[in-house]
């Protein structure tokens, strides 16, 4: 694959068949290898070996501070990896940015910035602009239609501060739909929305994935996962299992992922922080 | 008579206003106030000890020597959060005032000097804008024009890396570089404004007109523009006063104006304003006065199954314990709406008040039945929770909330909860 830098602009969405193409190659979406991310020396992944698969909906699922979004942001490059890599379709993350879009968690931005939704969802054009040119006439139909798609083309206009905590989320997926990735890597796509809109979200997730498209969402309803997703990713500060969620997501991992044997790890990972930090 | 500054003087505020103003718009939605204000105070030693090793007291000169100590402190407060356990504001304050002791301990010395006396580097703490000369302003109309320049070329990244700094990273737009750069303009801000406004107050000028300017405008640009107009206007009105009264030194003057325009419209601004967040809530409180009587007027006839008399004042006022002359107002107000109409001697819903009575009936029975259902609350416990939400529920979450209760017949009391207006055989019954 590799070449499929987006072809738009133009007022063509391309064909599911174009875009299956265009996501498909030798290599997977997604490659994980020997990844250990720590913050201040403390590791919060450990040794984790994924081999991401194309065009499927995949959950990433484990208790709190598990490391779920220290995956995400290690994949995307915010957080330097200590030791292990990451490549897209064969090649690192920063000769392949153009592929992946990240939608982070809806509570990590101020959303009383002074900003139109249609100004944010413009922000998912930005990065194929470059430096210095500014969004135009064929950035803004295709803002709009990422909108429409997440059924919310009437708030285009609105301030990004009078919105529910469900049209926030419908905006940083249009954000992302803006991008037109081959890779969609969602942080918590589903946290405190309506009913409606994650009907609306999960309605997209499988369009995206029958174009050909993978995405990754950090999601903590277990009882959806069956529902929703065709492969799980279970993690607590290791790789606990990942696969397709016939396979996978069984109570003999959730009870190796939720339960308590990480207590020896976790306990070594804090000797080894006040180590670090001189204390006994 | 007025004295008027001469016109290389306004020519430099406004390039002063103008900048701060642009600046502070960008270091406000990135909450970077204090920041400022710490590099403006850890400039003062810069500019004293450039004065002590030089001898000499040209502007650029004083200015490099504030540039090099306020971009240390800046490094100082970075390293100190990064190597010990301080928190931000802390390391700010120790930085902050540390600095600005070491400035004014060598300003005092430097004044025991025949020469320093002169060198008028007292200026540097309050501001001045007597003496500003050609040269001096040539000097802040160049950095500032430059600043201003780069807001411009750069305006959607900027933007992008102050709403959402790590998506931009993700995009690959240059996030360290951008970052960089806004520390940069915050710099060169608080040098141009140094001379004028002062160590000490250069960072009311760079938040004041700002934050005024952010409660008028929900466009990032437009909030830009007019901070950088607030600022221009504030340097102006803050020179006049500090020219013509005695004993005002120009920074307060200038911050002063700045406040006042942050305080107004703090106050005015039609929709961030505190005025109009109080008028809205006289409003609701209007709404949930009437929606009370009218639901009142519905649960009299439900207990009564008389749908089509009048209810006496005594009657409405006794539901909730109300006064005759409270019912009475709400009364009145009710008919100015159409809502009900005085009748033999007795008050009696409207059509429309009815439907409305039996809309708002029905929204607080839905969210008690959800309450109890969903929450497993008992009945007797989801009565005040309703009468709040009776009031603000929307018509899309009314439809969700009878789809999730599989539309539903009663309340959890038993209560049937009303579709529509109550009909006509209900009273015929009677």
């Amino acid at each position: 694959m590799t070449q499929a830098a987006s072809v738009r602009g133009d007022n063509e969405e391309p064909t599911s068949d174009q875009r299956k193409a265009a996501c498909s190659g030798p290599f997977p979406p997604i490659e994980v290898h020997d990844l250990t991310v720590a913050y201040q020396t403390r590791p919060v992944l450990w040794d984790v070996d994924l081999v991401v698969p194309e065009a499927r909906l995949i959950a990433v699922v484990g208790p709190n501070g598990a490391g779920k979004t220290t995956l995400l942001k290690s994949i995307v490059g915010l957080i330097p990896a200590s030791a292990g890599w990451v490549k897209i379709y064969g090649k690192p993350y920063r000769e392949q940015r153009h592929l992946v879009a990240y939608v982070p968690q809806r509570a990590s931005v101020d959303w009383d910035f002074p900003t139109s939704v249609l100004d944010v969802v413009l922000m998912g054009t930005y990065g194929r602009l470059g430096w210095f040119r500014r969004p135009g006439r064929a950035e803004r139909s295709l803002a709009r239609r990422c909108l429409e798609r997440l059924g919310i083309a009437d708030l285009a206009r609105r301030q990004i501060s009078e919105l529910s905590g469900g049209q926030q989320q419908r905006v940083f997926l249009a954000r992302a739909l803006a991008q037109d990735a081959c890779i969609y890597l969602m942080d918590e796509p589903f946290a405190g929305v309506d009913a409606t809109t994650e009907r609306a979200i999960i309605q997209l997730l499988r369009q995206l994935r029958d174009q050909g498209r993978t995405v990754l969402a950090v999601h903590h309803d277990l009882q959806t996962i069956p529902e929703y997703f065709d492969w799980v990713v279970l993690l607590n500060l290791r790789l606990i299992a990942a696969g397709p969620v016939a396979e996978v997501f069984t109570p003999a991992n959730l009870q190796r992922t939720y339960g308590g044997q990480l207590k020896i790890l976790t306990q070594a990972a804090d000797v080894l922080l006040r180590r670090e930090e001189g204390r006994p | 008579m007025t004295w008027l500054p001469e016109w290389v003087v306004l020519e430099g505020l406004a390039i002063l206003g103008a900048t701060c103003g642009a600046v502070g718009s960008l270091a406000l939605l990135r909450r970077q106030n204090l920041l400022a204000d710490t590099l403006a105070h850890a400039a003062l030693p810069g500019i004293c000890l450039a004065y002590l090793i030089t001898g000499e007291k040209d502007l650029p000169l004083l200015l490099l020597g504030a540039a090099v100590s306020g971009t240390l402190g800046v490094w100082l407060i970075l390293a100190i959060v990064q190597t010990s356990r301080l928190k931000q504001d802390a390391a700010l304050g120790i930085v902050l005032s540390t600095f600005f002791a070491l400035g004014l301990l060598l300003l005092t010395y430097l004044q025991n000097f025949p020469a320093g006396n002169q060198a008028g580097l007292n200026t540097f703490i309050y501001g001045q804008v007597a003496y500003l000369r050609g040269d001096h302003v040539r000097w802040m109309l160049g950095v500032g024009v430059i600043v201003l320049f780069l807001i411009a070329l750069l305006y959607k990244e900027f933007k992008l890396v102050c709403f959402d700094p790590e998506y931009a990273q993700t995009l690959g737009l240059r996030r360290r570089l951008l970052e960089f750069l806004l520390a940069m303009l915050l710099v060169l801000t608080v040098l141009i404004s140094l001379r004028s406004v002062g160590v000490v107050l250069t960072v009311g000028l760079l938040t004041a007109p700002a934050a005024a300017a952010r409660q008028w405008t929900n466009r990032l640009s437009a909030m830009i523009v007019l901070a950088a107009g607030i600022g221009v206007v504030c340097s102006w009105i803050g020179a006049l006063w500090s020219q013509n009264v005695p004993l005002t030194p120009a920074g307060p003057a200038i911050v002063l104006t700045a406040s006042v325009f942050m305080l107004g419209s703090l106050l005015l601004a039609p929709r961030r304003g505190v005025l109009a967040e109080w008028l809205r809530q006289l409003a609701h409180r209007r709404k949930v006065r009437l929606e009370n009587l009218l639901s009142d007027f519905y649960r009299l006839g439900e207990i009564r199954h008389v749908w089509d008399r009048p209810w006496s004042v005594a009657d409405l006022a006794a539901v909730r314990g109300l006064t005759p002359d409270a019912v009475r107002r709400t009364l009145n107000d009710l008919e100015d709406a159409g809502l009900a109409v005085e009748s033999d001697g007795g008050w009696q819903l409207t059509q429309q008040g009815l439907d409305e009575a039996a809309r708002i009936v029905r929204m607080h029975r839905l969210w008690e039945l959800y309450l109890s259902r969903r929450l497993d609350l008992a009945a007797d416990h989801t009565h005040r929770d309703a009468e709040a939400m009776e009031h603000v529920l929307t018509p899309e979450l009314v439809a969700e909330l009878e789809a999730a209760l599989e539309h539903p017949e009663t309340d959890p009391q038993g209560k049937p909860i009303p579709r529509g207006r109550p009909l006509a055989e209900n009273h015929e019954r009677n």
